[in-house]
C-alpha cells in the first residue's frame, strides 16, 4: 500500500505536504521504545509511535522507513518536522489509539518485521 | 584488482572520519550516525551494510549521550569493512555480562520517557555487528568497538 492509503486508513492529518505519497510501503512497526524499533529491521515500513521527540525521526531514518504515524492526535513541534522534511520521511498524526492504528493497518494487509514471530 | 562491497573498487587507503558527541543535548544525539548514513551512501555501499553500520553506531550514540556525557566517535572505512571505536569517560560499566542481557537498563526514567532504556542497546549493537568489544572500568570509561564487514 502506498503511504496516501496508510493516511486514508488512519484518518490522518498531514504534517509534511511537500513529501511525496505515492511511495510504497511493505510493513508497519508499533513502537514507543526505539530500541525495539532498532531491533527488528523492516522494509520501507511506517512507524506507529506515541512518541514525538526528535529521535523518532532519527531511529527511522536510520531504518530507512518511509513515514511517521503520530497517534493519539500528537502534534510534533518544528524541530521535529523540519528533521524529517530534511530525511525524506512523511509524518501522520491520527487521533487513533496505538492499538486501533496498528490494527487497523494490519487488517489493510500490512505486517510487521519478517522475524517478529 | 580486488574488489570490496558490490564490486566497489578497493580504497588505496582507509578513510578515518572523527566525532565529538556532547552529552549535554539529547536532541542532537543520531547526528554523527546521520552523518555517516550520508557519507557511506556517496561512497557507494549497499543498503544493508548502512543499516547494519548506522544503527550499530546510532545505539553507541545515544549510550554516549545517556551515561556517559558525551565521548568520541572514530570511523575507519575500508573497502571491505567498516570499524566503530566509541570512547568515554563516564561511570563505567560494573558488570558488563549484565548490560549485555536485552531488557536489563540502568537509564533513568527521565530517558525512557523519550523512548531509550528499554535494555536493547548494547545486545542491538552485538546483532548488527560481525564483530563487538567492550572493555569498561568503573570511574574511567568504556571503549566500544565493532565492525561490520560487507
Amino acid at each position: 500500500m502506498t503511504i496516501k492509503e496508510v493516511r486514508s486508513v488512519l484518518h490522518a492529518e498531514l504534517l509534511t505536504p511537500e513529501l511525496e505519497l505515492s511511495t510504497q510501503v511493505h510493513a508497519a512497526c508499533g513502537a514507543d521504545m526505539m530500541s525495539d524499533v532498532l531491533a527488528y529491521v523492516k522494509d520501507q515500513a511506517v512507524l506507529v509511535t506515541g512518541l514525538n521527540n526528535p529521535q523518532v525521526v532519527r531511529t527511522a531514518d536510520m531504518m530507512d522507513m518511509v513515514c511517521i504515524c503520530l497517534v493519539r492526535g500528537k502534534i510534533p513541534d518544528e524541530t521535529f518536522l523540519n528533521l524529517a522534511s530534511e530525511r525524506g520521511i512523511v509524518v501522520l498524526s491520527s487521533h487513533m489509539t496505538m492499538f486501533t492504528a496498528c490494527g487497523l493497518l494490519y487488517e489493510a494487509g500490512l505486517r510487521g518485521a519478517k522475524n517478529d514471530g | 584488482m580486488r574488489r570490496g562491497c558490490a564490486g566497489r573498487r578497493m580504497m588505496a587507503e582507509p578513510i578515518r572520519i572523527h566525532y565529538t558527541v556532547t552529552g549535554d543535548d539529547f536532541t542532537q544525539a543520531g547526528t554523527a550516525s546521520a552523518d555517516l548514513k550520508s557519507r557511506l551512501r556517496t561512497m557507494g555501499f549497499p543498503a544493508d551494510v548502512i543499516r547494519k553500520v548506522t544503527i550499530s553506531l546510532y545505539e553507541g550514540e545515544i549510550n554516549l549521550v545517556i551515561h556517559a556525557g558525551g565521548g568520541e566517535i572514530e570511523v575507519t572505512v575500508s573497502g571491505d569493512r567498516i570499524k566503530l571505536v566509541l570512547s568515554d569517560s563516564g561511570p563505567g560499566i560494573e558488570d558488563i555480562e549484565l548490560a549485555k542481557r536485552e531488557g536489563w537498563s540502568s537509564a533513568p526514567d527521565e530517558i525512557r520517557s523519550l523512548g531509550f532504556g528499554a535494555g536493547m542497546g548494547i545486545p542491538n549493537m552485538i546483532k548488527y555487528s560481525d564483530s563487538f568489544d567492550i572493555q569498561s572500568t568503573p570511574g574511567v570509561g568504556t571503549v566500544v568497538t565493532m565492525e561490520i564487514n560487507c
